[in-house]
């Protein structure tokens, strides 16, 4: 075994609903959906209209910006419909299942293709969308040739899927996946929990680190800077391992097939578990099997596709990426709290020791969605620091970003990160303030700027 | 039968008044008054959007409100000195002399909080923002460091100036360069030097005599025990006289994580070190030495128990709007605080209070000590960036 990485910095936020081992397979359902705002950045131009028939497979949409990289469909039926916005800003394009799937074929045999058959299949089986570059978090540009391919083998993020249970039975495509990226670029880095049993230690070719420490370590922006940093001008893809098995089985099967498994959890699941289904499954498909909790009293839940620090809030008709691997539900925050800066709060969670919370370090919490006090401006200082571990200062990028201030944007490591590695610091903010936003602002004036 | 009604007072009183405050009611020019009001009997119910869905339960109200706890103990027992250090104080009960004090301490306090309160609150409405709870502690700050004597008015101008000049003017708390308290302090000190100038001003009453450090300036020593200076029954501003009350607070600063344990540390050793480099010069026989020769050779901890030094490096230094913000910057300012503080007291007899300055003055630096440090990364990155090119 390779040198174990130590990340001293970070925090692991113990939430209640975390899921038991048990996996659900979903049926095919009725509806499932492609949102172009899924994809960061991406300007969809529509290739298909209501009542249109396509197969598993099939392009929707592709990005204006890049004609080459497609979007497909992950189920074959009938356009039902395309859902657009204000100023028509197209929201999703759903399509009806049909009860008997049908599957675009792709026959590019892995072994012998060479690089750009490789990325030409991954572009028309619109599999591509799920190669990330870094820096900005967007899609890869596929004229490029990355300094190496990152891909985190464990998630370290609240009530995380295991994906020792992910990927169970799935090992073969991970395989796949992993020698189709390495045609990618030669090298390709696999990151681990060090002292976890893992199903990918089995996988073959890749250079695997391992790493031990709280949350953020199984973020891959944590782990390339400390395997090998990006720097101004260079590039790195990531791609999240279940999609790793995605891509596998494009080669295995011949056809795109989007499997992939959530763990739906939280505090206001019933049964918290694992789902396994179809991206563009509908929300409410994905949490049936583990149903919500009947809420008493006026109560309200929120539904967020993603982990609870950087995930995206999603009502039941909305669906699935192919980004996610985790569905949390959270009861809804807003309750009237007198004087509630000065109580004990021995439910809630702080990092700071004003309160309990590190004198009960086993005791798992009923986290709300209320923001617990009010914006206020940058007070407190070397918090920030303690949850995110990089060689970055991370109040002088914010002011950075904030003042707009391209270069020092540029030398205080914009390139190293995207929302997620400073969800913890946003979580942590006595000011309360949208970090997470706040550096998506700062990457968006990059990618426009640069 | 009559339905009670479960809505508690406070949130009875404040849906009340709402009207009146908001947009188009009568004293909608105080509405961020009432916004703070309601603030602060309630935790607003907002909740998040996007970005991290759950937050910590910490707020900038608790944090500033552990700085006003660990104030309690020098602020009790400041109330009690004044009490004590009158001419006849000895010969009244501990009750006595506190209730004393309290009466002598009590208006300057509602001075301090209603003129700054309310300046922060018009900048608040003006800007359209909410009132910050900076001031809550910089308002409880200033009687602490004022002289006991000092006028009412002048408390107020000198914390006006506090507010507008100091905070204000830079975009309100957290933006600040000067650390607001102690400018009010600096404000009379400069603007009023003649009329509370001399030894005599950290006195309520008739007593005349000096303070250690107005004595240790004038003479280069002192007869207060260092027992005393610890306790802190000794003359000099409420606040700054009890290292061991201080100390206390300290603690609970520390405990908490409020206060930055480097700069903390950092200025005593800062003071420490200074102090003791000038005992190294200073003359071994002190017969016939200036005063100056004499101060150079007060043991260099009896410093940290003398003035202002302790009040100064546990409450003033560890703002965290004023001082570094990176932790090797905090390391850097605290040790040249102490430094400098010891430095001033010893060499520039006019100021016998060399602490006010030496924060001050790294207050000012602080960015440039944090540009460096902050640098440093920059060039770590841009080298890396080179190696992998050179590669």
């Amino acid at each position: 075994m390779s040198k174990v990485i130590k990340l001293k910095k970070g925090l692991d936020i113990k939430l209640v609903g975390e899921a038991d081992k048990s996996v659900v397979e979903l049926p095919i359902g009725e509806r499932y959906a492609v949102s172009p705002l899924a994809f960061e950045g991406v300007v969809p131009k529509l290739l298909v209209a209501e009542g249109d028939k396509v197969m598993a497979g099939d392009a929707l949409f592709y990005d204006k910006a890049h004609p080459e990289v497609m979007f497909t469909s992950p189920v074959s039926g009938t356009i039902s419909a395309v859902r657009r916005g204000e100023k028509r800003k197209l929201l999703a394009i759903e399509v009806a299942a049909d009860v008997e799937q049908t599957y675009k074929p792709f026959n590019t045999n892995l072994a012998t293709a060479s690089r750009e058959e490789v990325v030409a299949a991954l572009l028309e089986s619109g599999l591509w969308a799920m190669i990330i570059q870094r820096p900005y978090g967007i899609i890869a540009d596929s004229n490029d040739t990355p300094k190496a391919i990152f891909v985190s083998g464990f998630d370290s993020a609240p009530l995380a899927a295991d994906m020792n249970i992910a990927l169970e039975g799935d090992m073969k495509a991970v395989q796949a996946g992993f020698d189709a990226l390495r045609k990618l670029c030669g090298k390709v880095h696999l990151g681990l929990r060090a002292g976890q049993k893992s199903l990918l230690e089995g996988v073959e070719g890749v250079e695997k680190h391992y790493f031990a420490g709280a949350h953020p370590a199984g973020n891959v922006g944590v782990q390339i800077h400390h395997i090998d940093p990006v720097n101004k001008g260079e590039k790195v893809w990531t791609v999240a391992i279940q999609n790793v098995a995605i891509i596998g089985r494009l080669f295995t099967e011949n056809r795109v097939n989007m499997t992939k498994t959530w763990a739906v959890v939280g505090s206001q699941v019933a049964h918290p578990m694992y789902v396994r289904g179809l991206v563009g499954s509908s929300v409410a498909d994905v949490i049936m099997p583990a149903r919500i909790k009947p809420q008493s009293g006026g109560a309200t839940f929120r539904i967020i596709e993603g982990n609870v620090l950087s995930g995206v809030k999603v009502s039941a008709n909305d669906y699935v990426g192919c980004y996610s691997s985790q569905v949390s539900v959270i009861p809804e925050g807003g309750e009237l709290e007198l004087i509630g800066w000065l109580a004990p709060r021995l439910n809630k969670f702080s990092v700071s020791r004003t309160y309990f919370s590190w004198l009960m370090p086993k005791k798992k919490y009923d986290l709300r969605t209320g923001l617990n006090g009010g914006v206020r401006p940058f007070v407190v200082t070397g918090l920030y620091e303690k949850y995110l571990p990089m060689d970055i200062y991370p109040m002088y990028l914010f002011k950075a970003i904030m003042a707009g201030d391209i270069e020092k944007m540029e030398n205080l490591g914009i390139y190293e990160i995207i929302e997620e590695d400073v969800a913890l610091c946003e979580f942590v903010d006595p000011s309360k303030q949208e970090l997470q936003a706040l550096v998506r602002d700062g990457i968006n004036l990059m990618i426009k700027e640069m | 039968m009559k339905q009670k009604n479960t809505t508690p007072l406070p949130k009875r009183l404040l849906d009340k008044f709402a009207p009146t405050f908001s947009e188009g009611g009568k004293l909608s020019w105080l509405h961020s008054f009432y916004e703070a009001m309601e603030t602060f009997f309630y935790v607003p119910t907002d909740v998040t959007k996007k970005g991290s869905h759950v937050r910590d339960c910490n707020d900038m109200k608790r944090t500033m409100f552990m700085v006003i706890i660990a104030l309690i103990p020098t602020i009790l027992f400041g109330m009690w000195n004044i009490g004590f250090q009158r001419i006849d104080g000895a010969d009244f009960t501990i009750w006595q002399n506190f209730w004393y004090g309290f009466w002598q301490m009590l208006p300057s306090i509602l001075v301090t909080y209603v003129v700054g309160l309310s300046i922060e609150c018009a900048f608040a409405q003006i800007r359209k923002e909410e009132v910050n709870e900076g001031f809550f502690v910089s308002g409880i700050l200033i009687p602490l460091i004022i002289p006991i004597g000092t006028p009412l008015w002048m408390t107020g101008l000198a914390t006006a100036f506090a507010v507008v000049v100091g905070k204000e003017i830079f975009g309100g708390t957290g933006m600040n360069i000067f650390n607001p308290a102690l400018l009010a302090r600096l404000f009379i000190f400069f603007s009023y030097t003649s009329s509370i100038s001399g030894e005599a001003v950290w006195f309520s009453d008739a007593r005349t005599g000096a303070t250690p450090l107005g004595e240790l300036a004038n003479t280069g020593t002192t007869n207060v025990s260092m027992l005393d200076a610890f306790i802190g029954t000794i003359p000099g501003s409420i606040g700054e006289t009890s290292t061991l009350c201080i100390l206390l607070g300290a603690i609970v600063l520390l405990a908490t994580g409020t206060a930055s344990w480097r700069t903390m540390i950092s200025v005593f050793v800062g003071g420490l070190v200074m102090g003791g480099v000038l005992n190294l010069l200073a003359p071994a026989d002190l017969t016939g030495a200036t005063e100056v020769q004499k101060y150079m050779a007060l043991p260099a901890w009896q410093h940290l128990l003398l003035g202002g030094f302790a009040f100064g490096a546990v409450f003033m230094a560890t703002d965290p709007v004023t001082s570094a913000q990176t932790n090797c910057g905090k390391l850097i300012v605290g040790f040249m605080i102490g430094a400098l503080a010891i430095l001033v007291r010893v060499f520039n007899t006019g100021y016998p209070e060399g602490m006010m300055l030496a924060i001050i003055f790294m207050n000012a630096l602080a960015p440039v000590v944090d540009h460096y440090v902050v640098q440093a990364n920059v060039s770590r990155r841009n080298r890396r960036a080179k190696k992998t090119i050179n590669a």
